[in-house]
């Protein structure tokens, strides 16, 4: 069975904390292949076009038969453990930090034989199952757990290194006033979070969504405003050394578009709530966060954005709206970047619309809170780092990939 | 030596002679509520403030910012061109006002025992005229002032007082504001709360009333007022100058309120 996790103790305050170090992060161009099927949870590896071969670790031809087509496919991705092994020494700063640490080799079903983190539980001879996860610096690795985990499988203490596992952590909810942010706090509390921390603004103005926040036990309400460059700063003093997980759901949609809606106060709410609202969040949390990355089982690990999947292509009817995601969505990337020297993920979830009064005029498939809210959580007890939520969000993303201007054509029907 | 005119007695008031300087502003900062619309209307900003340098690498030698709001926030001066029906009156933008009305002298209404029993408090006809027979006809181009210690509630919830059918904060009755214009030729109607109007005032049969009136009749409007427990019922005079804004149609603004009684 698995250790349980120890639970999480008040920070001592006269030891350093840990610097936050990153696992080995050198990959090649197709290995990276193995990234982009991680960040979204797939088990896919390259199978040869020609002769089905399933290929590991990625590369550019074929292993049996030289062939150059290989496709990303998804796998099974059973097999069984030949060897295992524990590493008691290392001269990688990451891994020395976290010593002792189980490594594997499965021999899958599926051809390959690869080497692998092994969850505690896992013993030679035995089914295990694979899974493809970002590891702290976001690079993709192998980690096999039994076919059947056993109790306190959640609990493993190198999974928790790949997941960003809300239990026993400190989240931050940033806006408590939609019902998103209700969905969101009732969704942490029922996935173990150690403290909800809830932002609201403009407090004059009722929210029926806050009202149901504040009868939950577990949780605290704070005074943040996005568009205020004080609020957020003041909130960070205080909140930054505590919080572990990041949610900004800030969230303001106006219908409308450029030509047959030019209003400047409406476009400059939108970038000030969703882009500069992230810039005014990521300035102030990010650093406080990024130092604690790797301060103990509970650390900091992760920031969720969410975002609307018109951030991807804009959709004319919430034309601005849109332009204002897509600038969310860059500077997300941004902070991907300037958060993974810390380990702490990024993780951006993109939405179809939200059965909400803003899009009471858009025909169904529409977005429960609670579905979002458990989507994401899930997410981040795998440790994905991209999702696209709802039929909408997911067909954008297949059409993206298949061809742009199709869906640039069509988007507006 | 030289003659003391008519300004020197003035400062001589002011420098220790008997004439006090009433501050009668909030304070400008992110928190102070702005008037609530409803969602699909267009928003006032909030007051925000966004540091340009404080003698670091961005500016060495000064502390400076960049400021935003709406023109009607915090302390603030409506001009008649705010609303619909000032829209066409001459000289009725903050640009264009003759200056010499930001210049007036102010009756205050003590309501705040009223308003601390019922937040929907209205000021009437016949109250005024009470008040009158107490203190005095009001002269004209007088503010009328309505004091109701609203500004006391630091807290924006308690200062906004909203519930599902919308604010609950005293102000004039529909009678009162056609009477004054009418009747006592008052420049403007001055309140603590964030409008001059009452906070249920736009489920009135006229909706607005001091609003459409007052600025229908290219008078003024001094919202989000302080400090008038320091007036007294008449003799104050106030200097209520907005910005200069091109076709402003209000600005925040440092209202002073000059007092005879002891310098303090």
């Amino acid at each position: 069975m698995t250790t349980p996790l120890p639970p999480p103790k008040k920070k001592d305050p006269v030891l350093r904390t840990r610097q936050p170090t990153l696992p080995p992060g050198n990959r090649s161009r197709e290995a990276q292949g193995l990234t982009a099927m991680a960040a979204v949870g797939r088990f896919a590896l390259q199978v040869c076009a020609a002769c089905g071969q399933v290929q590991y670790p990625p590369r550019q031809v074929c292993g049996n038969c030289l062939g150059g087509d290989l496709p990303w496919r998804d796998v099974d991705p059973v097999g069984s453990l030949l060897a295992e092994t524990k590493l008691h020494h290392a001269n990688d700063l990451f891994f020395r930090d976290r010593l002792p640490w189980r490594l594997g080799v499965v021999r899958m079903d599926a051809g390959p034989s690869v080497v692998a983190h092994l969850a505690e539980d896992c013993r030679q001879g035995m089914r295990v199952r694979l899974s493809l996860n970002l590891d702290r610096g976001g690079h993709a690795v192998m980690n096999a757990r039994p076919e059947t985990p056993g109790p306190n499988s959640e609990d493993d203490f190198q999974l928790r290194e790949l997941t960003t596992d809300p239990k026993d952590r400190r989240i931050l909810i940033v806006n408590g006033k939609t019902e998103l942010g209700r969905a969101l706090a009732q969704g942490f509390k029922a996935a173990g979070a150690r403290e909800i921390f809830v932002g609201q603004a403009e407090p004059w103005k009722a929210s029926a969504a806050l009202d149901a926040i504040k009868a939950m036990d577990g949780v605290t309400l704070f005074p943040l405003d996005v568009t205020d460059t004080d609020s957020v700063q003041e909130l960070a003093a205080v909140l930054g050394g505590k919080v572990e997980i990041l949610v900004n759901n800030s969230y303001h949609l106006r219908p409308g578009g450029a030509v047959d809606r030019l209003d400047m106060n409406i476009s400059r709410e939108e970038m000030d709530i969703h882009y500069f609202g992230l810039l005014r969040l990521a300035g102030t949390f990010g650093p406080a966060m990024r130092a604690r990355g790797a301060d103990g089982a509970h650390g900091a690990c992760a920031w969720v954005n969410i975002m609307s999947a018109y951030a991807q292509i804009n959709n004319p009817a919430f034309g601005t709206y849109s332009a204002s995601q897509a600038a969310a969505w860059s500077l997300a990337q941004c902070l991907r970047a300037e958060l993974s020297p810390g380990g702490v993920r990024v993780v951006n979830a993109f939405l179809g619309p939200l059965d909400d009064e803003w899009h009471q005029m858009v025909p169904p498939p529409k977005l429960t809170p609670e579905m979002v809210a458990g989507r994401i959580i899930d997410a981040l007890q795998k440790g994905r780092e991209d999702m696209s939520i709802g039929a909408v969000a997911e067909e954008i993303a297949d059409r993206l990939a298949e061809n742009p201007k199709e869906i640039e054509r069509e988007i507006k029907l | 030596m030289a003659e003391i005119g008519l300004l020197g007695r003035l400062m001589g008031g002011i420098l220790g002679g008997g004439i006090r300087v009433v501050d009668l502003t909030m304070t400008l900062q992110p928190d102070v509520p702005t008037i609530v619309m409803p969602p699909e209307f267009g928003q006032t900003w909030p007051f925000r403030m966004e540091e340009i340098s404080r003698y670091d690498h961005r500016g060495p030698f000064c502390y400076w910012n960049n400021l935003s709001c709406g023109e009607h926030t915090g302390t603030h001066f409506d001009a008649p061109i705010h609303w619909v029906s000032g829209k066409d009156l001459p000289q009725n933008a903050t640009d264009t006002i003759p200056v010499e009305k930001f210049i007036a002298h102010a009756c205050v209404v003590d309501c705040s025992a009223q308003a601390a029993g019922d937040p929907d408090f209205l000021l009437t006809q016949d109250a005024v005229e009470d008040w009158e027979a107490v203190h005095g006809v009001i002269p004209p181009r007088s503010w009328l002032l309505m004091r109701t210690d609203w500004s006391l509630k630091h807290d924006p919830v308690a200062y906004m007082n909203m519930t599902d059918d919308g604010a609950h904060t005293p102000g004039p009755h529909e009678d009162l504001i056609p009477w004054l214009i009418g009747e006592r030729d008052v420049i403007g109607f001055g309140s603590e709360a964030v409008g001059t109007d009452a906070g249920q005032a736009q489920h009135f049969n006229m909706p607005f009333p001091c609003h459409y009136h007052m600025h229908g009749n290219n008078r003024f409007g001094l919202p989000a007022l302080t400090n008038l427990d320091a007036l007294p019922p008449q003799g104050a005079v106030l200097i209520t100058p907005p910005l200069k804004i091109r076709q402003g149609s209000g600005s925040p603004a440092r209202i002073l309120a000059l007092v005879e009684g002891p310098n303090g």
